[in-house]
Parts: structure tokens; C-alpha cells; sequence
């Protein structure tokens, strides 16, 4: 594999950047893996990596219906944050931010993390209250959150509209200096390219039809490439996992509705932080490219259809223009949605299953991106030893039988 | 956008109603007489099928009425209305 470098940049612009190498290879399906990974996204081609890299199981497969990336890993609005309520979530995405602070060096690509910082908006007193509780319970467990004021945040977003008579009056918030926006492709990219270096192959265009088990035991994979022979198999899809896992015999329980996002034309930088307000439910930042990019809440009924609904679309931006007025006078270039996995408690779910052999990742709900590298490490750990990685062990699908959930959706009130 | 027929008011734009997610799911009768496994499926487990969906709606910004749709999850067309003490209705590809 060739480095990426300014050098080689510098090398290819000789020949006019034609002969540059594949990114990884196109290799035929085998008809024997270690372990097959379903689902070409983020969480798939880390998980893969993670596998190959920290436990040296390089016999893997990844098998992606479309293209890599082209599932919810190129479709969200890409922030990056470990602003949660409960430790155990902040745990997890903490150690994700982490690896995203160091992921351009470790996989050597460019994703162009931008840390701009992400504004919680408190629109009433009783925001802040909330937002107090929230930010302190942050930063006891030891990630950076700080309590701003109404003219702190004047002074550091003056396109708000702070008028006297604004709709939605900003009183305060918090600041999590920390969150970030970067490259989604360059993510899928990277982790693909990695993984492929050391020896995973990359099977794109190769949908899963159906699981061979018995003795409740994983045997093989049904494709539309053939069938593959393995003792594991882990199920890394968005959107469709409660249609993957009927496959082994296994109910999740996982809704499955529309996530939206839009961009703008293109302007001059104007935005450099990410804003997003709990209580009018959107969030906006700015791109590299001069986008808008904008995102709220999931679709309110469960679709499998990658549309997303009008009224869903209106109602955030509303709420954006409300809050930035000059907004109003950009064009909206592209509107988009994918679908995501509710849990119960909006918390994600890394499990073993009843299943031998199998196991899933599945109900990042909105927030799937920002959780890419751990939930790639901690699954290559759950796969390889049989037994769950401690960051994600309270994230375990029995949680729901024993009752001990891990409530943010209730807790925080904010797109996860 | 959904146009939905509500069985009192007539057909209303979607943003009227407010979606309750699946229907005909029956409460145990004894709660403390069942497994905590079978307390979980009952709280916690939905179809999510991808297809035909029977769900709950309520007309929020209107009668205010709970009742049932038959809609397919992935067109969005909704293809039965009924109400909330009628049968499962007779439909294709039985969710």
C-alpha cells in the first residue's frame, strides 16, 4: 500500500495523478472465513481493522450489499462528541473521540477532523437548569463541558438572533470544545484501506440472503455471491438489522425510522462552531466546503423508505431559521435520509446473542458515526474473545430483561 | 407527506396525527405471573417489519381519538383504517 503523504501527493501531480494505486483490492468471496462482518459501513470496516490489527484474526470477510460507505456512514451530518448524560455512555464515546483525535495518523488518511467545539442552545430557564445538571454530570467524569452565558454565546455565535423578540430567546447553554466534524468518506475510506492492507477482503455488492445454523450454532452465510463457510459472524447494518437478525432466529428490539439531513448552497465561512438546541430539535455546522449542513429528529413513524417526510424537513428548518434569520435567505441544495435502529432507551446495542457465533451492533439510532471506532474496537474484542469488551458490556442485550437500561434518550432529550 | 383518514374527522394531512407504533399488543393479564423475559418482549419487542405495519395513531390536533392503520413501511402507502376495537383487517403479507 502506498502512504499517503505530501510527497506523494507532490510525486502524482508528475503524472497528472492518473496512476495512483486502488485503495484496497476487489477480491473474489472465499468459501471459508474466520469471520464474516455484515455490513460494509463504519462500523463493519473497523470492526474488521480492529480484528485484523489488535487480535491478528485476518481471515475476515466484509460483506457489503451496496458500496462501502454508502449506507448511514456517508449519510449523516458527521459530528463527533462525547457529551453524555450517563457514565457509561460517556465512557464509550469518549474513548471514540479519542480515537478520532488520532485517526488521521493511525490510518493515515486525511479526514479532516475539525474541532470547532458543539453549542448545547438553552432556549428557557428551564434548559438551564437542565443544562447545568447535564454539563456537571459531564464533567465529573472528566470530559470538557463549560457552562456558557447568554452573552458568551453572542460573542461566539453573532448570527443568532438575540433579539429582544426572538421566538426562541437564547438564555445560555454549554460548550463541548471537543466536538468535532470531519470526513465521513475519508472514515470509511481509511478503516477500508487498513483493513484491506492487512488482509481482509472487501466484498462489495454481495447481499446476505440468509444464516446456516444448527445446534444453535453459526455455520455459514447465505449470499448472492455463494455461500460462505464460518464459526462467526457479526452484524454491523443500519437500517435493516432486525431484518439481518430474523435470519438467526432473533427478535431485537429495534425500531427502525428515517433520519434526515440537508445541506445548503455553498458560502463563505460563517458558522465555526456546531450549534444544536434540544428543545426546537436541529443542529447546524458548517462544512469545509461552505454547506450548511443540517439535522433533527428522526422521522416520527417506523419507514424503511430512505426519503424522509416533508413536515420532518419543515420543522427543522424552522426552527434553524428562527434561530439564524440570515439563513433564511440560502437555497437548499440536497436533502437525504437514512434509516436508523431505536432502542428502547436510544442506546446502542453490542452484544453476544443466543446465537453462538453471532453477534450484533445495532441501535445507534441517530448517533452512529461518532461511535465508529469504538464500536469497531469493542466489537473485534466481543467477536475474538467471546465475551464482551468492558466499555461495552452494560450495553449488552440482556439489559433489557434485566431492566438496567441506559436511558439518554429520556436523559439528554437531544439527537444521539 | 401522508394524508390519513381519520374515522371521525375525515382525511387530514399527517401533521395532525401522532404515530404510536405497533397495535394489538396485548398486556399480560397477571404481570407478576410472567417471566421477566416475557415482561421484556411485552415492554420492549416490536415486528419493525419492512412492509405491511399495523400501528397506532392518534388524531392529536383534532378529535383527539386513537385508532389503527395498516401502512407499508416502505412506501408509505397506508392501506386500511380502522378502529381501535376492530379486528386485525384482511390484508396481504400479514406483518
Amino acid at each position: 500500500m502506498e502512504k499517503y503523504s505530501a510527497f506523494s501527493l507532490l510525486k502524482h501531480a508528475f503524472s497528472g495523478h492518473r496512476n495512483w494505486p486502488k485503495a484496497w483490492r476487489s477480491p473474489e468471496l472465499k468459501s471459508h472465513y474466520d469471520v464474516v462482518i455484515i455490513g460494509g459501513g463504519g462500523h463493519g470496516l473497523a470492526t474488521a481493522y480492529y480484528l485484523a490489527k489488535e487480535h491478528g484474526i485476518t481471515n475476515v470477510a466484509v460483506l457489503e450489499k451496496g458500496w462501502i460507505g454508502g449506507g448511514n456512514t456517508g449519510r449523516n451530518t458527521s459530528v463527533s462528541r462525547a457529551n453524555y448524560f450517563y457514565p457509561e455512555s460517556t465512557r464509550f464515546y469518549d474513548h471514540a473521540l479519542q480515537r478520532f483525535e488520532t485517526m488521521g495518523h493511525d490510518l493515515n488518511i486525511n479526514v479532516m477532523l475539525s474541532q470547532k467545539g458543539i453549542i448545547g442552545l438553552a432556549l428557557s430557564r428551564h434548559d438551564m437548569e437542565i443544562f447545568r445538571r447535564w454539563a456537571n454530570a459531564i464533567q465529573v467524569q472528566g470530559v470538557d463541558s463549560e457552562i456558557l452565558s447568554r452573552e458568551q454565546i453572542a460573542e461566539e455565535v453573532p448570527q443568532l438572533n438575540m433579539r429582544a423578540d426572538a421566538r426562541f430567546p437564547v438564555v445560555g447553554g454549554f460548550i463541548h470544545r471537543r466536538g468535532a466534524i470531519s470526513r465521513h468518506d475519508g472514515v470509511a475510506w481509511g478503516y477500508a484501506r487498513a483493513a484491506d492492507e492487512l488482509g481482509v477482503d472487501i466484498i462489495q455488492n454481495c447481499e446476505v440472503t440468509g444464516l446456516e445454523l444448527s445446534d444453535g450454532s453459526i455455520r455459514g452465510v447465505k449470499t448472492n455471491q455463494g455461500v460462505v463457510r464460518t464459526g462467526k459472524v457479526a452484524m454491523t447494518v443500519a437500517g435493516h438489522s432486525t431484518v439481518v437478525a430474523a435470519m438467526a432466529g432473533i427478535k431485537l428490539p429495534i425500531v427502525s425510522q428515517c433520519l434526515q439531513a440537508m445541506v445548503s448552497e455553498p458560502v463563505k465561512p460563517c458558522l465555526d462552531k456546531i450549534i444544536m438546541s434540544p428543545k426546537v430539535h436541529c443542529y447546524v455546522s458548517q462544512s469545509d466546503r461552505g454547506e450548511l449542513i443540517i439535522g433533527g429528529g428522526a422521522d416520527t413513524y417506523p419507514s424503511y423508505g430512505q426519503r424522509g417526510n416533508l413536515p420532518t424537513t419543515e420543522a427543522v428548518l424552522n426552527a434553524v431559521v428562527e434561530l439564524f434569520p440570515s439563513f433564511s435567505r440560502l437555497k437548499l441544495m440536497r436533502q437525504w435520509g437514512g434509516i436508523v435502529d431505536i432502542a428502547p432507551d436510544a442506546s446502542p446495542i453490542i452484544s453476544k446473542t443466543a446465537v453462538t457465533g453471532f453477534y450484533i451492533s445495532t441501535g445507534w439510532g441517530t448517533g452512529g458515526y461518532k461511535a465508529i471506532p469504538a464500536g469497531g474496537e469493542t466489537l473485534a474484542y466481543t467477536v475474538a474473545n467471546d465475551q464482551p469488551h468492558p466499555l461495552v458490556e452494560p450495553f449488552s442485550l440482556d439489559r433489557f430483561t434485566t431492566g438496567r437500561l441506559i436511558d439518554e434518550g429520556a436523559a439528554a432529550g437531544v439527537a444521539h | 407527506m401522508l394524508t390519513i383518514d381519520c374515522p371521525w374527522c375525515g382525511p387530514r394531512t399527517e401533521q395532525e396525527f401522532t404515530c404510536g407504533g405497533q397495535s394489538h399488543i396485548v398486556r399480560p393479564v397477571d404481570p407478576t405471573a410472567v417471566s421477566d423475559q416475557d415482561w421484556a418482549d411485552y415492554l420492549y419487542q416490536r415486528d419493525n417489519p419492512k412492509g405491511l405495519h399495523l400501528e397506532r395513531w392518534r388524531h392529536t390536533f383534532g378529535c383527539r381519538q386513537w385508532f389503527n392503520v395498516a401502512r407499508d413501511t416502505v412506501s408509505h402507502d397506508i392501506e386500511a383504517v380502522y378502529k381501535m376495537s376492530d379486528a386485525k383487517p384482511e390484508l396481504g403479507g400479514e406483518s
